[in-house]
């Protein structure tokens, strides 16, 4: 089947298998391997990603579900320059990553989250990013990495 | 996954066609629990049909004394609606606590009645508001609805197109979740309505039950101390390693308490 969507600002098309799942699609078809799969059943948030603007799950979403989507994934989140996202930025400068694996995720929620919650608690952050696991639990870091980004979104 | 077909009509008589052709085909609304099933295997859909082309399937409207919500609704739009939080600030705050930020930007109401999981959510606010579940054949009540384990009362070819739930006149809805998946270990919506008082209770049997004893003791006193002595019998409980049928039926009556209490 074919399907067509815009990924990062660009437009891309290809022939899938309609089992396809979305991270399948970027990972594997695209090779945008920035977008992790972690636990694969919709538990960890490893592979959210923006679709229509909105952070979502790709593990768990069809290839096919995103037909004519905009899709943002972590590799379109700095600019063209290489001008790091203030939530990159904020990341960096707060050691909000240990191993990095759960990060993609983690940013990509975490600018979902300050999108619909401009200011948020300490508490609103721990909440609305319990959909995103890191196993190394430095959630603290990543909490401040997300105040801290709040402040310059 | 094994293979399947898959359609994406553009209206709801087309779905409803698609549907009727037999085979073992499958409506796809957000897809969080029905792809993940797909995943382990568990489900094998022959075809699926896609309802996120019809449009008419979602939005949120006020009708007088009752709010509308389509079937596509997602659950984070009905958790940020303006009218929903006005008028059943219980039923936006429930659709915002269901599983999490990104499930709930899939995740639909007509897929999560459709497929009445025993511990989902939304089934506790339809059954628990006296909510009418309307589909392209008929308008089903709330309590006709529910039928068990993964069972409602929809035919094979049928499809939900809204849920019509009336503005009570207070309620509220409070779960014990489970830390690691957050599906409700027991969910308790009261509700005081105008036809009477309701309390639902999801999470904790096979599927969506009232607990008319309570009912009955806060039609006479809206108070939580007209719950806290009214345990329901452990028997028919869920027990699984996340909680015993004992600890559940306990849970039942402090989840009801606090609902009440926190009514609004």
């Amino acid at each position: 089947m074919k399907i067509s969507m815009n990924v990062n600002g660009k437009p891309v098309s290809a022939e899938v298998e309609t089992r396809t799942l979305l991270v399948t699609f970027i990972r594997e078809h695209l090779r945008l391997t920035g977008t992790h799969v972690g636990c694969d059943t919709s538990q960890c948030g490893a592979c959210t990603i923006h679709m229509n603007g909105h952070a979502v799950k790709s593990c768990n979403v069809l290839a096919i579900q995103a037909e004519g989507a905009d899709i943002l994934t972590i590799e379109g989140l700095a600019k063209a320059d290489g001008t790091l996202h203030p939530m990159q930025e904020a990341f960096r400068e707060h050691h909000g990553l240990q191993c990095g694996f759960c990060t993609p995720g983690m940013v990509m929620s975490a600018v979902d989250l300050v999108k619909n919650h401009p200011n948020p608690s300490e508490e609103t952050i721990r909440a609305e990013l319990d959909g995103n696991l890191c196993r190394c639990t430095g959630y603290h870091n990543i909490v401040k990495a997300v105040k801290a980004a709040a402040a310059n979104m | 996954m094994y293979a399947f077909d898959y359609q994406k009509p553009k209206s709801l008589a087309d779905a409803a066609a698609a549907l009727s052709k037999g085979g073992d085909a499958k409506l796809l609304a957000g897809g969080q629990s029905l792809i993940a099933a797909m995943k382990l295997r568990l489900s094998a859909p022959s075809d699926l049909i896609d309802l996120g082309g019809i449009s008419e399937l979602s939005g949120i409207k006020v009708e007088g004394a009752s709010i509308t919500i389509g079937a596509m609704t997602r659950h984070a739009e009905v958790a940020r609606s303006k009218d929903v939080l006005a008028k059943i600030p219980a039923l936006a705050s429930l659709a915002g606590g269901i599983g999490d930020r990104m499930v709930r930007n899939m995740g639909t109401l007509g897929g999560s009645l459709a497929h009445n999981d025993p511990v989902a959510d939304y089934p506790a606010a339809v059954l628990g508001l006296g909510a009418t579940v309307n589909t392209n054949k008929r308008k089903i009540a709330a309590d006709d609805f529910f039928k068990g384990m993964f069972e409602t009362a929809l035919q094979a070819d049928e499809i939900i197109v809204s849920v019509s739930f009336p503005v009570p006149k207070r309620a509220a809805y409070i779960k014990f979740k489970n830390p690691a998946s957050r599906y409700a270990i027991v969910g308790v919506m009261a509700a005081e309505t105008g036809s009477g008082v309701r309390v639902a209770v999801t999470g904790a049997a096979s599927s969506v039950f009232r607990v008319a004893e309570m009912e009955k003791a806060l039609a006479a006193k809206w108070s939580p101390d007209a719950v806290a002595g009214i345990s329901v019998p452990a028997g028919k409980l869920n027990s699984d390693m996340h909680a015993s049928a004992e600890y559940r039926a306990h849970l039942i009556t402090v989840m009801a308490r606090r609902a009440v209490e926190a009514a609004k």
